[in-house]
């Protein structure tokens, strides 16, 4: 592996290798001092056009606890503000001498395009409506550690599919790791054509909630026209949101899960996204760990996965 | 004096194998074993000699954008492209809705000389589809295409209105269709590829109504109408309906879109960026049997030029288009295998007919004008630079068929291919 650009096409041994590796990443992160010296010495850039704190930390810390140095790169305050060009910025970042670029920008393919222009490993740190790997692994990773395994897994990812990279990323992911994915949305938020991709689509949450064992909300896409997507916010509540009653009909044992930022009282009715069978914080611990399982991988030993 | 040596001649009884001799701007002599010996010579080698071609749909980006091309080195790129006249499509800045401004392009071209520069004009003034641009003074500039290429006329009853006020003059209302509300914000074409890659899709619809609408207006006004670069199966068709009814409606296919599929796109390379996007494999095969059956009128390349900086962004940030005027040739043989009369049909006779150029686009004569072109269809060849300001080219490093091995315009030559001497 010399990027990680998608999920479409990780073989299943590279996916349940960095899972192995994030299992023992959670335990560094468990001891006193969470850091060790793996990558000291290397310097991991990220690269983030769009708003996104809580990526961007999570690749930050993950570099940081593997003692590599961070430089990050605002395009707020930064040249491309002043109109720079994304190959320029890239290059001028490895010139500084950035040994991996995590990259996470609002159109899709702009990591792709950044591992044409520089000679090190490139991390998709989400691109537009395309994918975003590390979530995929984060999310693949979380119920493995709460299942065990993600095989026979029925993986419900309710929502604004569409304009959704999480959606992209995880039904590769999920479904090459042997879970059973079924898509639910109204038509509008469907991707158009999905001929082949591995999974079900359903427009009725409720005719699939019964047999769920992982609710995967999704957030309303307003900033990329997801909206557009149904008539009303209350309408969209009440056909797909979780709320009480339809928690009430998941299997005892299903557990929830949201990438974040969620928006409660949507997708999720305000007090179960604190519910003990919530995962969503658990996503967020564990994505520091596949975080660092990848940067690993990519930055310290890249010829042992292939 | 020019000699073309031991060609295959297009002439207007049929193809000879023949020398053909020019003197000034004329051709004085097609036949075979000529006595007449040139200041240059140029040794054919059994290779097409046919009238030189005709772009009906360039964008030279003067005025305005002359970091990306301008008339002169546009004009340099068609001559290495083989052509000898071409079409300017008039969204520049400012864009050409005026006489004067066609004027200018006009005198561009003349001052580079290197082809038969003709400006398109814009069917509405500023292209911003509100009220007619001045169409008479852009007429009387000598203007033939009206268009606000980049952008469609999508109010009908504007372009209604354009229809009748040109009618039963001698010229042609070419549209870019796509219309803007289905279009929406899309980036390549909706289907498989669309939906995988997350990028927001411009489907086939968007073209195709746009088209369904135009041809009844051509019904109510009787105006002579061209579609541009046509992209879909069903735009075709509807071509092949109207043009049955006996309408006065011509179609032309960019290289590109007779070349690759919206697979292309997975790439997410901006080099196969463009509007219309690449369609399906089904598409690409009906755009290839329209052309050869002739639904499909010209070959037009909408050579679009942008700079590398423009390009090194990510595909939904990048500009729409690509250059297309030195590939054209090997484009167009490589992807359909045209016999040489139906190549110079669709390369320069119809499209030389449809912009409405008196010396260009005639099969060879003696003491017809001296636009030809030396085409070997059997050379292979990659591109890799180009004569063109810019070089967004999708046929980059992909080997390619079919070379122009020399362009003589208005009697000079204007361009040698390495078997030229």
């Amino acid at each position: 592996m010399r990027h990680l650009l998608t999920t479409e096409g990780v073989a299943r041994a590279e996916l349940e290798d960095l899972m192995d590796l994030a299992g023992e990443f959670v335990d560094v992160l468990g001891r006193d001092i969470p850091k060790v010296p793996t990558l000291r010495g290397a310097t991991v850039a990220t690269l983030f056009y769009e708003p996104s704190t809580r990526t961007r930390l999570s690749f930050e810390r993950a570099a940081r606890a593997l003692s590599a140095d961070v430089l990050t790169f605002n395009p707020g305050t930064s040249s491309s503000a002043k109109g720079e060009s994304l190959k320029d910025t890239a290059l001028t970042l490895r010139a500084m001498g950035a040994d991996l670029m995590v990259v996470r920008h609002g159109a899709a393919g702009a990591a792709h395009r950044v591992a044409t222009w520089v000679d090190v490993p490139v991390v998709n740190g989400g691109d537009g409506a395309h994918q975003h790997p590390t979530q995929a692994l984060l999310d693949a990773f979380t119920l493995r550690r709460h299942f065990g395994k993600l095989d026979g897994l029925r993986i419900g990812i309710v929502g604004d599919i569409g304009h959704s990279r999480v959606a992209r990323s995880g039904i590769h992911a999920f479904s090459t790791l042997g879970a059973h994915v079924v898509l639910v949305a109204p038509p509008t938020l469907m991707p158009i054509a999905t001929d082949g991709w591995p999974c079900r689509l359903t427009g009725d949450l409720d005719e699939v909630i019964g047999d769920l064992d992982v609710i995967y909300l999704l957030r309303i896409q307003v900033e990329r026209g997801g909206h557009s997507g149904f008539t009303s916010l209350p309408e969209y509540v009440r056909r797909f949101g979780l709320d009480d009653e339809r928690f009430a009909r998941l299997h005892p044992e299903a557990v929830v899960m949201h990438p974040g930022p969620m928006n409660r009282g949507v997708e999720i009715s305000a007090n179960l996204a604190d519910h003990p069978r919530a995962l969503i914080l658990e996503q967020v611990r564990n994505g520091v760990a596949a975080r660092m399982a990848v940067l690993f991988r990519l930055l310290a030993s890249p010829q042992e996965s292939t | 004096m020019i000699v073309v040596r031991n060609g295959q001649v297009l002439t207007k009884s049929g193809t000879v194998t023949a020398d053909v001799v020019i003197e000034g701007a004329v051709i004085v002599a097609i036949e075979p074993q000529s006595r007449m010996t040139g200041a240059t010579e140029i040794d054919a080698g059994g290779a097409w000699v046919g009238p030189g071609l005709v772009d009906l749909h360039v964008h030279l980006r003067e005025p305005g954008q002359e970091w990306k091309e301008d008339v002169a080195s546009g004009s340099a790129a068609a001559a290495a492209g083989g052509f000898t006249a071409m079409v300017a499509m008039p969204n520049t800045d400012p864009p050409i809705d005026a006489g004067h401004r066609a004027g200018f392009v006009h005198e561009r071209g003349r001052r580079a000389g290197l082809c038969r520069v003709m400006s398109a004009g814009a069917v509405t003034l500023g292209r911003a589809g509100r009220e007619l641009a001045h169409l008479d003074e852009l007429w009387d500039t000598g203007v033939r295409v009206f268009t606000d290429d980049g952008d469609t006329v999508a109010d009908a009853g504007i372009l209604r209105r354009a229809m009748e006020y040109l009618a039963g003059r001698d010229c042609v209302i070419a549209q870019h269709a796509e219309d803007p509300g289905l279009a929406a914000e899309g980036h390549m074409h909706e289907g498989s590829v669309s939906s995988r890659l997350g990028i927001l899709g411009l489907p086939a619809l968007a073209e195709e109504t746009v088209v369904a609408r135009d041809l009844a207006l051509v019904r109510l006004t009787g105006a002579t109408y061209h579609v541009q670069h046509v992209s879909t199966a069903r735009s075709v068709e509807l071509v092949r309906q109207v043009k049955a009814e006996g309408l006065d409606v011509t179609a032309e296919v960019t290289p590109h879109h007779l070349f690759f599929d919206h697979r292309a796109v997975e790439s997410m390379d901006p080099d196969f960026k463009m509007y219309p996007p690449l369609r399906t494999e089904e598409d690409v095969a009906e755009l290839r049997r329209g052309l050869i059956d002739g639904t499909i009128d010209a070959v037009a390349t909408d050579h679009a030029p942008h700079a590398d900086h423009e390009g090194e962004v990510p595909f939904e940030e990048a500009p729409r288009g690509v250059i297309g005027l030195e590939t054209a040739v090997a484009a167009v043989l490589t992807s359909t295998a045209l016999d040489q009369e139906t190549f110079f049909d669709r390369m320069s006779i119809a499209p030389g007919r449809i912009g409405r150029f008196p010396d260009h686009g005639q099969a060879l004569a003696a003491g017809g004008a001296a636009n030809v072109v030396v085409i070997d269809p059997r050379r292979e060849w990659v591109p890799d630079r180009f004569v063109s300001r810019s070089q967004n080219s999708p046929f980059r490093g992909r080997p390619l068929t079919g070379t122009v091995l020399a362009t003589i315009f208005d009697g000079r030559l204007t361009h040698t291919g390495e078997q030229a001497s």
